[in-house]
């Protein structure tokens, strides 16, 4: 019972970000129509806007201190943040904080850059085939990748959780399990954090007009565009929703894995396969099937599950995946006709 | 058909036989004629032909090729630590096996149509992938990859099985008494496959596959395919039962992976599992709409690009740079080379990223739809040219 | 001789009963037009035959074989072509590509693996396609990628398809639907000159004037039955198939 539901718990984390990342990916294919092949990088970008706020956040005044000598004789050098020296304990707090107060630059460099890109390329696509696209947006997202990696090297850079947040909750204790049910408080976070993202797109679609036309679009596109609402607007505001979920879920999502300039094309692929397994166009479908393959591979990934099918951790979400598409022809909550031509 | 008579196939045909031939010379003064590079050109093209022959005609677009790509290479690698290291039944031995495994996934693949179809493929090949990475270890030997070594010694005792990764049998140029001194080459009966010998084997049979090729898009079979990718609704109450007709598209293309994977298997022998992801897969995808999909050039064009590109533009570094930019004033230069830089050498992918969002934008019918452009230019007919999906060329 | 028997049919979709004990015998030779009101189930009704629906109960029996549970392609093969309600042809090829596939589909079968001959080496189906498409009038264009046509030439252009397999039937889903008065005639002369080889036909046909121009014997659906089935004169005058049309539900 115990190693069942730490499994559960270790596979939300990851359930989570496939989720945003899956998320984005079906509204903007659902309403732009756009099989985009850049929102892996989307992610990335997130992630380094986070690595970057870092990195400014933490920018340090030397100041040489002549009372004191080093070793070698020469001043010692004290290092202070920029910030600490200006903003006193709370610019400390800041710098500890730095992940989740990275969302407040995250959010508007993510909008921007989802508009920018939508205005700039793939409005020119929507009337393309499908395979155009995706060379389009694959392109792009290399172009992204590389002057990421031009910047920040290829090398994987750590980023810290707030200290409050460090170490591991006791989970099982909460709800009367075994002591051996611990799980990183972070990745409890982002559980929390990616449901809340979730839940608001689903809350904006749900209850605002804008929603309600976005929705409508998802359904019937021309329709939509007959009744001569201004689709074009809508188009790239959806796009910079989209941009900015898969955004903050790979900024927030540093401190569990740290972020290097390809990250984004491993979640790509899993993301693929999460959005079809939900089926094409599914809002639904893709949160489902995001975590419905996260816990799958946990339990996969378990030792007793590894020796009874050697392997099985390494395929079993696209064994999955082949199982859903053959007995579901579109997926868990797909609809007829979309995509399938 | 559209008036392309045998004569004009025939001269095709001829034409590119030259130009692929003479390659090592025509390329040589772009410092590309060189039988490393030149390979690679002919065994991507190969490769991209036959991808062609299932996305180009059918319009089903796989996105799990490599998995046939890298089952190739494994074959050979095996027939060359197993039997012999003539290439001959390491290509034919790769050909059928990919073949096979091309006819399990395609049966399972084309169950279902459009972006499902791709993820099935693709599933099925990063399936493959990972379990060659890990619990297929004793055949594939990992992430070191899988290659020719020495022979095992003649008193092995009964456990040999377990460590023919790393010792190889050779039976029948044991039996032939062939003698080794170190880790012998491959060869095609003696010939050595090494160097611009390598590559005109490996352009003989580019030559081969492509013909192949046009014949089948020229055929009934060709005909049929490019009618599913048109309406396949109604082809199906034409009364042609369509998923057979799918299932050897996809196994004759599974089958051209297949022989690209053995010649680079071939012309190096040494198989790893990176050759079987999905980033391989999606080049191929790359290459094929870059040079222009369901023509019979644009594949080819398109896999040449890429690879020379990666070949070219990945050999660049800043001294190179200076050199080709000294016509600047000094204080220009090093601003310019600095821009530049971030394009050659490590940040060669930025530059094919680039083109690839370029031609999309100007040129969404590949270099063929360019070519054709230009051409009627030249011919200042007042009929637009036609797209490159439609054209036959 | 009844060379289509459909007995008994049903077809529900959840609470809707699209189809109610259909009965219908179509005379080899005739034309057979299935009229009615909208949503009286004239389409659940043809996709019966062709094998997009599976009746839940009931048989189609078509010259001596059960079209039910058969593929679309076998259907096909058993000699029944259908002529869509907007016209489905291959748009990216030629028009007399468009024409040799079913003809190759007729000489082959299902399935043949021929993958080395030029399509241009088998002469007398190129012959039978050019000679097809001179008949219905589109042979200066045969040359010509499809996409372009206008709709009335993509409805001939699919008839000659239809006509090269030389099928016992052939069914026609409102062929006139969508098109000017004068395309309309210009149809209407063509299946009757179709009519001079002698197919069976089943149309189905909202426009009037369609159905009596070309109809040996007319069966009027409403709400999923049968409620009348006779020569021209004999519908016309019916006082039931008035009721249905002016009476009837869609009011």
């Amino acid at each position: 019972m115990d190693a069942i539901f730490l499994q559960v718990l270790n596979g939300l984390d990851k359930g989570g970000a496939h989720a945003l990342i899956a998320l984005g990916l079906t509204l903007a294919f659902g309403t732009l129509g756009i099989v985009n092949f850049a929102h892996g990088a989307l992610f990335m970008l997130g992630a380094f806007c986070a690595v970057s706020f870092n990195k400014i956040i933490n920018l340090q005044q030397i100041v040489l201190d002549p009372t004191r000598k080093t070793a070698w004789g020469t001043p010692l050098e004290i290092k202070t943040p920029y910030i600490t020296s200006w903003l006193g304990d709370f610019g400390n707090v800041l710098i500890d904080y730095s992940v989740p107060v990275s969302l407040l630059v995250t959010i508007p460099v993510m909008w921007l850059i989802g508009v920018i890109m939508e205005r700039g390329l793939i409005k020119r696509f929507y009337n393309r085939p499908h395979a155009d696209q995706i060379l389009v947006t694959f392109g792009l997202a290399i172009v992204l990748q590389e002057i990421v990696s031009h910047y920040y090297g290829a090398n994987p850079i750590p980023q810290t959780a707030p200290a409050i947040v460090a170490g591991s909750a006791n989970v099982g204790s909460w709800i009367g399990l075994g002591e051996s049910v611990v799980y990183p408080w972070w990745r409890l976070v982002y559980f929390g954090f990616s449901a809340i993202v979730i839940f608001a797109v689903f809350a904006f679609l749900q209850f605002t007009t804008f929603g309600m036309v976005v929705r409508a679009g998802m359904r019937d596109r021309e329709m939509v565009a007959m009744l001569g609402i201004n689709i074009e607007r809508r188009f790239t505001i959806v796009f910079g929703i989209a941009a900015v979920v898969a955004g903050v879920a790979g900024a927030m999502y540093t401190p569990i894995f740290p972020p290097v300039y390809n990250i984004g094309m491993d979640f790509l692929v899993l993301s693929f396969v999460v959005v079809v397994v939900g089926g094409m166009g599914s809002l639904g479908g893709a949160v489902t099937a995001g975590f419905l393959l996260g816990i799958l591979q946990s339990f996969a990934s378990m030792n007793e599950i590894k020796s009874i099918f050697p392997g099985i951790d390494q395929i079993i979400i696209y064994l999955v995946a082949v199982i859903i598409l053959l007995v579901l022809p579109r997926g868990l909550m797909g609809r007829k006709g979309v995509m399938e031509d | 058909m559209n008036g392309n008579s045998t004569r004009s196939d025939f001269l095709l045909l001829i034409i590119f036989a030259a130009v692929v031939l003479t390659a090592p010379i025509t390329l040589a003064p772009i410092g590309a004629g060189y039988p490393d590079i030149l390979q690679k050109f002919a065994i991507y093209g190969i490769f991209a032909i036959g991808f062609n022959i299932l996305f180009g005609l059918t319009g089903y677009l796989s996105f799990g090729h490599a998995a046939f790509l890298g089952v190739g290479s494994y074959a050979s690698v095996w027939m060359f630590k197993l039997f012999t290291m003539n290439v001959i039944p390491a290509v034919i031995f790769s050909v059928a096996l990919a073949g096979v495994f091309a006819l399990l996934i395609g049966f399972v693949s084309l169950r279902r149509s459009g972006i499902y179809f791709s993820i099935l493929t693709l599933a099925f090949a990063q399936m493959s992938y990972n379990l060659a990475y890990s619990v297929l270890t004793p055949l594939t030997n990992g992430e070191t990859g899988l290659q020719v070594r020495h022979l095992a010694p003649a008193d092995r005792g009964p456990d040999y099985v377990l460590k023919l990764v790393n010792e190889d049998l050779r039976w029948v140029d044991q039996a032939f008494g062939v003698v080794e001194h170190g880790i012998p080459i491959t060869n095609l009966f003696g010939m050595k496959m090494s160097g611009y010998p390598g590559f005109y084997f490996c352009a003989v049979i580019l030559i081969i596959a492509f013909f192949i090729a046009m014949r089948i898009s020229r055929s009934n079979f060709g005909m049929m395919l490019k009618a599913i990718k048109s309406n396949q609704n109604r082809l199906q109450y034409t009364g042609v039962n369509t998923r057979p007709y799918l299932l050897t598209a996809f196994i004759i293309s599974g089958m051209y992976a297949g022989l690209a994977g053995s010649l680079l298997a071939v012309t190096d022998p040494l198989a790893g599992a990176e050759r079987m992801q999905w980033t391989a897969s999606g080049e191929v995808v790359l290459m094929t709409i870059l040079g222009g999909v369901g023509t019979l050039i644009g594949p080819f064009l398109g896999a040449t690009l890429i690879k020379g590109f990666s070949a070219l533009f990945s050999s660049y570094n800043e001294n190179i740079l200076h050199q080709f930019f000294s016509f600047l004033p000094e204080f220009m230069q090093d601003g310019v080379v600095a821009v530049a830089s971030m394009f050659v050498g490590e940040g060669w992918e930025l530059t094919l990223g680039l083109l690839f969002v370029i031609i999309m934008l100007f040129l969404p019918g590949g270099l063929m739809q360019g070519f054709y452009l230009i051409l009627g230019l030249f011919k200042r007919k007042k009929t637009s040219p036609p797209a490159a999906g439609k054209s036959e060329a | 001789m009844a060379i289509l028997e459909v007995s008994h049919v049903n077809k529900r979709f959840g609470g809707l009963k699209a189809l109610n004990e259909v009965q219908l015998s179509v005379e080899e030779g005739s034309v057979h037009a299935i009229i009615g009101p909208n949503g009286a189930g004239k389409s659940t009704l043809l996709n019966c035959f062709v094998g997009r629906l599976m009746p839940d109960s009931g048989s189609v029996i078509f010259n001596g074989t059960s079209l039910l549970g058969l593929r679309p392609h076998e259907i096909n093969q058993t000699g029944v072509s259908r002529v869509f309600q907007t016209p489905e042809i291959f748009e990216d090829l030629t028009l007399l590509e468009n024409v040799m596939i079913p003809a190759f589909a007729k000489a082959d079968g299902a399935f043949k693996f021929n993958a080395w001959y030029r399509v241009s080496s088998r002469a007398e189906v190129r012959d039978e396609a050019a000679a097809l498409l001179e008949e219905v009038g589109l042979a200066d264009q045969s040359k010509m990628i499809c996409s372009a046509l206008s709709r009335g030439d993509k409805r001939r252009l699919e008839m000659a398809m239809c006509l090269i397999q030389h099928p016992k039937l052939l069914l026609l889903d409102e062929p006139t639907a969508g098109m000017s008065r004068a395309d309309t005639n210009n149809t209407i002369d063509l299946l009757k000159k179709i009519g001079e080889r002698g197919i069976t036909k089943i149309i189905i046909e909202h426009d009037m004037h369609v159905v009596f121009s070309l109809a040996t014997t007319i069966s009027v659906l409403a709400q999923g039955t049968v409620i009348a089935e006779g020569n021209p004169d004999d519908i016309k005058g019916d006082p039931r198939v008035q009721e249905a049309y002016l009476g009837g539900a869609h009011l």
